[in-house]
């Protein structure tokens, strides 16, 4: 058996945790650090499969604002942050936009949905 | 002239919050005041995820937290101003704004709440010698034109400073395909919040450099590098570790500075340390009546904490218009004494407190298994052992209002001290 | 067939160029840079010398007096903000007295009024922040001070409107003598003309070289400056000088006529006629010399620092008018302190040459007046209300900290000779010189030139070409910086 020990900053909330996930072939086995259960989660998803919620601008067509903002609704795999970025960059909408308006069913097969953070009514 | 109970200025976090608080206290003659033409201030611009997990337990992005509070104020059908910018308020709480609508207009308040927020430090304050070329942005304003406008400020970045707006705009310009080149902090510590390091900085392997600071400018119309270098203990450049950047431009995250130019102007007193209003429990500053609340008060870390404070300040401006806020003179001081810069509020009168308040204050430097101490004149009454404070945070004591009221305490001290 | 060309659009160009469409004729200023006030004039001490300073007899003393005695009717007739503060020149050991005295009596000789000796009480009594080491004083009431933006595009707004041609953006790069006069070539272009005015500042020396064999040397001289927030700009009421003595020429520190205080120049003779960059080392000489003679100096305060290039001739004399070799080539070369000053003088004294030279004839529809940007600030509450009623962008507020409006700005962009770019209307309304520098306006600024100029948000530049402040939209697709490291 392989073990290793993994030290990490909790990025869940502002405390920032310093974390450390003891890990058995690659299989983390305890947590410690963490001031919440959040931080566990975190700690086992951040040396297993990271994630993170990719957020940025789309264009609006005839909108009171050029560009609004949007979310992935959920985290996604840290790796597909740039292809994230590709398919929001090709994306244009139509005005108006409400806070909460699904742009994209799912996102580079991540399964999450591409939502709207901001309204952007029409001109 | 128009008359109003209270009149907030600024429309951004703080002045929302304040609004809705003073309004569920009861007061139906409230007014915001606001330069932009939509309210939620700065919150409009900053388009990450990572606010709200204290007022709302879930995660949001800036705009979908300020939409959070809009909506409580539009369904309180609290009147607002917008496009409506202050020039001056008087100590008598006349209050004068001009907007392209309404023109120039006067409102007689009883009570002001200064909701103002904060500006960045620009480059002409670091002293950074150089050109003055095309390029130069401090990182909120580049944050508004990448976000706002949609525009790119440039494609090869140097950051300078490690604020959150600066570490925030070093994942934003890379997702937008920018290549940031490095982030240089003068002090030994980063201004920023850690999580933002990890998944701003370190996710996209952008180098922090801790004490290294710009020392030129290069380039006469457009930025085309910088040259940065190590600093020593005392933040003096150490000559022979200069190293040139290439880049065309130049973001700045070196600081804010509380917005109080209206304060000022109308007779309020400032705190040192802060730049802000000096205030009491009540968030009261010297003038009665006029309060203060978010970052016009004091810096933030947290838009949760803005939201809270300025909750209270609402509140208190209602008790003032009611007349139920009582004024004894000075009130207890709150005194600093190891690392602790400054409290906010400044004195303390426990006879207007709830039934706790929660005092907060900023550390000068990093400090491992600390102790925050308490003292009431020389009983220490607290005694908390942290495992980090750092400069970048906000922390917090919180006092009740049972253990100081009726007890003839001449002043409440406020200590951190080495573990 | 031009009857004048101008080269150079500095406060000494556009100043002949305003004397010179007092006649008729087809007179043409050519610039390289975008704007008018773009060199030498733009990054100066801003003061209105009273003239004690240089050797009696010469040109700077002849021009600088005349030049103060002339600023009251041109800073009326151009609507330029200017204001007599009266300087000090101050003495820092008693062995110089006699050095200040001599000052004193160079100032009588020049035809300076008004001049007077201060014992230090008397000084510190006028002037309480002055340090211990002052021991006397020379006071000059006469000294002003003045905004050199103003007062450049006073001129160059005045001469526009009375006909004079501005070309902005391009440079002359040769000059060739013709039978009739001289053909002036530019990156845009040949014009052909019956005289030329060379006032080009640090270059004035390339092209009065280019037409004459009694060469020229300008030696651009840096002198590094700060600016200080507005809540120091009563640290001072006058301009204080120290006395040139031991330790060089000093350091002044004065009010701006804005309300800002500015401490500089250092001077640093360079190679580079563009060395517009501060250095560390000079912001840290500024700190240390003016406190020799001023205490306190809120140096913390600074909102920004800047450099500017003096145009210093090797005889350190103006030069002025036609070299013998070289007729119809009027030369305003050599103009560093006080340049400012002079400029309407030199003005006055140019134009009369190039006139009798040319035989020009009076214009009688010469107006004198300029408006400069209107500010309903100076209005009462009432009259301003109104006003604002009736245009509403001025209700609109763009620079929080120098209180300017959309209306000023557009006003700015749309007069003669109108601001293109961020820096122009900043030096037309102030937007964006106050303690944020920008930060809050200019994106609005951008915004707004965008719009009245009917360009894309990227053309809108700083100041000259080449300094594009916004490279693109964004998701425009990313380069290969995007590559995911596993």
């Amino acid at each position: 058996m392989k073990t290793e020990i993994r030290e990490l900053t909790c990025i869940n909330c502002p405390l920032g945790c310093t974390v450390t996930v003891e890990l058995h072939d690659g299989e983390p086995v305890k947590v410690t650090g963490n001031t919440c259960v959040r931080g566990e989660i975190y700690a086992k998803k951040e040396v297993t499969h990271p994630t993170r919620v990719v957020t940025s601008t789309i264009r609006v067509k005839g909108g009171a604002h050029p560009v609004v903002a949007v979310k992935t609704r959920t985290d996604v795999p840290k790796e597909t942050i740039f292809r994230c970025m590709e398919a929001i960059n090709a994306l244009t909408v139509e005005a108006p936009v409400s806070i909460g308006d699904v742009l994209m069913e799912d996102i580079c097969g991540t399964g999450v949905e591409l939502v709207a953070t901001q309204n952007c009514p029409k001109t | 002239m128009k008359q109003a109970d209270i009149v907030i200025i600024g429309g951004g976090p703080a002045g929302l919050a304040a609004a809705v608080s003073a309004y569920d206290a009861g007061n139906r003659n409230i007014l915001i005041i606001e330069r932009d033409e939509q309210l939620g201030g700065i919150l409009n611009q900053c388009i990450h995820n990572g606010f709200g997990l204290h007022t709302f337990k879930e995660e949001l992005t800036g705009p979908e937290y300020a939409a959070r509070f809009i909506k409580q104020v539009e369904e309180r059908e609290i009147p607002c101003v917008l496009g409506s910018m202050v020039l001056d308020i008087s100590p008598e709480k006349v209050i004068t704004y001009t907007s392209s609508t309404e023109g120039l207009v006067q409102v007689q308040a009883k009570a002001v709440i200064l909701a103002m927020g904060c500006r960045e430090r620009p480059r002409g304050a670091l002293n950074i010698p150089g050109y003055r070329p095309a390029g130069i942005f401090s990182a909120g304003t580049a944050q508004r034109l990448v976000n706002i406008e949609g525009y790119m400020p440039g494609r090869e970045v140097v950051i300078l400073g490690s604020g959150d707006i600066g570490l925030i705009m070093a994942r934003r310009m890379t997702l937008e395909g920018a290549k940031v080149k490095v982030v240089a902090e003068l002090m030994p510590y980063s201004g920023g919040l850690k999580r933002n390091i990890v998944q701003c900085l370190d996710d996209f392997g952008i180098p922090l450099k801790l004490r290294h600071t710009v020392v030129n400018i290069h380039g006469k119309e457009r930025l085309t590098g910088v040259t940065l270098a190590e600093v020593d203990s005392h933040g003096k450049p150490i000559p022979g570790t200069e190293e040139e950047y290439s880049c065309d431009t130049l973001l700045l995250s070196c600081g804010l500075i509380p917005e109080n130019e209206l304060s000022r102007n109308a007779g309020v007193e400032m705190a040192p340390v802060t730049n802000g209003p000096s205030v009491n429990e009540s968030l009261e500053t010297n003038l009665e009546g006029v309060f203060a609340c978010g970052n016009v008060l004091h810096v933030h870390d947290l838009v949760d904490y803005v939201s809270q404070e300025a909750a209270i300040a609402g509140r208190n401006a209602v008790a003032f218009v009611n007349g139920q806020l009582k004024h004894h003179g000075a009130g207890i001081p709150v005194s600093v004494s190891g690392g602790v810069r400054y409290t906010v509020p400044r004195t303390i009168d426990p006879e207007n407190m709830d039934d706790t308040l929660t005092v907060r204050f900023r550390v000068g430097a990093v400090y491992q298994n600390a102790y925050i101490d308490v003292y009431f004149d020389d009983k220490r009454v607290s005694h908390i052992k942290r495992p980090v404070l750092a400069p970048g945070e906000m922390e917090k004591v919180v006092l009740r209002k049972s253990d100081l009221l009726g007890q003839n305490i001449q002043n409440i001290k406020v200590e951190v001290t080495q573990g | 067939m031009w009857d004048a060309v101008i080269i150079g659009a500095g406060v000494t160009g556009s100043a002949i160029a305003r004397e010179l469409s007092r006649r008729k004729g087809k007179f043409c200023v050519i610039e390289k840079e975008s704007d008018v006030c773009s060199g030498t004039s733009k990054a100066n001490s801003a003061i209105v010398h009273a003239g004690f300073d240089a050797e009696t007899g010469s040109n700077k003393a002849i021009f600088n007096v005349r030049g103060n005695q002339m600023m009251d009717q041109i800073s009326e007739e151009l609507d330029v903000p200017f204001r007599r503060n009266g300087a000090f020149v101050v003495c820092l050991n008693e062995e110089e007295l006699p050095a200040l005295r001599a000052l004193y009596e160079r100032g009588l000789q020049n035809g300076v009024k008004e001049l007077r000796l201060l014992s230090r009480e008397e000084a510190v009594e006028m002037e309480p922040n002055l340090s211990d080491a002052v021991v006397g004083a020379l006071y000059a009431p006469t000294s002003g001070i003045v905004c050199p933006f103003e007062l450049t595009m006073g001129f160059a707004e005045n001469a526009a409107k009375n006909g004079v041609e501005f070309r902005l953006d391009t440079a002359v790069t040769k000059i060739e003598k013709t039978t009739f006069g001289w053909r002036v070539i530019t990156e845009n272009g040949e014009l052909e003309t019956r005289a030329v005015v060379n006032a080009a500042g640090v270059y004035a020396d390339v092209f009065h070289n280019m037409v004459s064999k009694e060469t020229l040397t300008i030696t651009p001289r840096r002198g590094d400056y700060c600016l200080l927030d507005k809540t120091a700009g009563h640290h001072v009421e006058r301009t204080i000088f120290q006395l040139p003595g031991k330790l060089g020429k000093g350091i002044l520190v004065t009010p701006t006529v804005h309300g800002n205080l500015l401490v500089g120049p250092t001077a640093v003779d360079v190679e580079d006629k563009e060395a517009t960059a501060t250095t560390a080392a000079g912001i840290a000489d500024l700190t240390e010399k003016s406190a020799l003679a001023v205490r306190n100096v809120p140096m913390r305060q600074v909102i920004t620092s800047f450099a500017g290039l003096r145009a210093h001739d090797d005889r350190g004399d103006f030069v002025l008018g036609e070299p013998d070799d070289a007729p119809y080539f009027f030369d305003a070369a050599g103009i560093e302190s006080p340049g400012l000053t002079s400029a309407p003088a030199i003005g006055e004294y140019i134009a009369t040459l190039v006139t009798e030279r040319l035989g020009l004839e009076k214009n009688e529809d010469f107006n004198p007046i300029r408006r400069g940007v209107f500010h309903p600030s100076s209005l009462s509450f009432e009259e301003r209300a109104e006003f604002i009623r009736f245009h509403p962008a001025y209700g609109r507020m763009i620079c929080r900290c120098e209180g300017m409006s959309e209306g000023e700005i557009l006003d700015a962009i749309h007069r003669p000779l109108g601001a293109t770019t961020v820096d122009g209307v900043k030096r037309r309304t102030r937007a964006g010189m106050g303690r944020c520098q920008g930060g809050f306006c200019s994106p609005r600024v951008m915004e707004i030139l965008a719009r009245e100029l009917h360009v894309d948000l990227t053309e809108i530049r700083k100041a000259d070409r080449g300094s594009e402040i916004a490279v693109g939209q964004t998701d425009k697709g990313l380069p290969e910086a995007a590559e995911w490291k596993e």
